[in-house]
């Protein structure tokens, strides 16, 4: 299923509500910067540089790869490191 | 346009918003259980608890013509107490039977232990056995991924279970497609900020179809908006999506999937307004 607007008209219709969360970004990481305290090796400020970075790029999927980028890792053998008994027919 | 939420606590809500909810075309709601903002005490707190889902919320509801539904589980906050949960469960099949319970939810997993997958796998286990419609709750933020996997994992693990019967609720771009791929109906929660936006539920409509995909508030007693799934339908119309597609995600879908509990007795708002 496609969008029934063509790039112009999302351009035209979101552009300047990119434009604010562009701004509503920087402000957050200019007043990161002016707070007193060092926060660089806190884990989540390299995620949220990972993040503008796949905003950056050209890639599509851009959502769920910013998802994935805040998400755990799957463990697929969780049922044996939990120690979880499974029931129900299988 | 008529619409129904499927996710929706509205014991949680005052009377207004049922009122706010019809004035805005809201025909159906369907409450799931779920954490009432502290850990209960006793199977009794639960059995009052369904009391006030399959009674009173009914009642109060249809002062504004609104038909209640209702899922009846212990939700995965509570499951840490794992001799609660199994009193609670073991309970569940008094309220089965009432008006308007469409099934077992919404269970899932919260911080993804090793209680809370052994009470899901027992919820899953009761639905098999008394053949119930499945309503699931996915965790928050991070741990959503690796929960949603968990959860799809017990769910095609069980060959009782019946792919179309079990609806997997709060899903976001990383959890859509694997949920859609797997047979299973998919949820997306518009929630002020933990979950999803308006805006981004018409990307995922428009990158996954309407197919088991449906809209829901998920209003609860924390900060949220009843009144969520007003606003997708006006997000969709401003992306210039005809209206067919608009009820299909929000009133027909939502018809599909309850049709298929014995205690879904809905009456079309068409019928009622022809023998008004």
């Amino acid at each position: 299923m496609s969008i029934p607007l063509d790039a112009a008209e999302v351009l035209n219709r979101e552009f300047l509500d990119i434009r604010a969360r562009l701004l509503h970004l920087a402000a957050s990481l200019d007043r990161l910067d002016r707070a007193e305290g060092v926060v660089s090796d806190d884990p989540r400020l390299a995620k949220i540089r990972a993040g503008l970075e796949i905003l950056g790029g050209d890639e599509a999927e851009r959502a769920e790869r910013i998802q994935l980028l805040f998400s755990r890792p799957y463990d697929a053998n969780w049922v044996k490191s939990l120690g979880v008994e499974r029931r129900g027919e299988r | 346009m008529y619409y129904i939420d499927p996710h929706i606590h509205m014991v949680s809500r005052v009377t207004d918003d049922y009122e706010t909810l019809a004035k805005m075309g809201c025909v159906a709601v369907s409450e799931p259980a779920f954490w009432a903002g502290f850990d209960r005490g006793s199977v009794d707190g639960f059995r009052d608890y369904f009391r006030q889902l399959t009674e009173f919320e009914t009642k109060r509801a249809g002062w504004y013509g609104i038909q209640h539904y209702t899922w009846l589980c212990i939700n995965a906050k509570e499951a840490e107490n794992v001799s609660l949960s199994r009193e609670v469960i073991a309970m569940i099949p008094e309220f089965l039977d009432k008006p308007g319970v469409l099934g077992i939810g919404e269970i899932g997993l919260n911080k993804n232990t090793k209680n809370e997958a052994t009470i899901f796998l027992e919820h899953l286990d009761l639905a098999a056995k008394t053949d119930e419609l499945i309503l699931i709750h996915t965790p928050h933020l991070e741990d959503k991924y690796q929960g949603t996997r968990m959860i799809l994992d017990m769910l095609n693990g069980d060959r009782r279970l019946e792919h179309h019967r079990v609806l997997v609720d709060h899903v976001e771009e990383h959890t859509i497609r694997a949920v859609l791929d797997d047979g299973y109906w998919a949820g997306m929660t518009l929630y002020p900020t933990s979950k999803c936006t308006p805006e981004r539920a018409v990307d995922m409509v428009e990158m996954y179809g309407p197919e088991r995909l449906m809209v829901n508030s998920a209003g609860d007693w924390g900060p949220s908006k009843p009144t969520a799934v007003p606003d997708f339908i006006l997000a969709m119309r401003l992306r210039g999506h005809p209206e067919s597609l608009i009820r299909r995600v929000v009133y027909e879908n939502p018809v599909k999937f309850f049709s298929q509990s014995r205690n879904f007795d809905f009456t079309p708002p068409e019928t009622y307004e022809a023998v008004g």
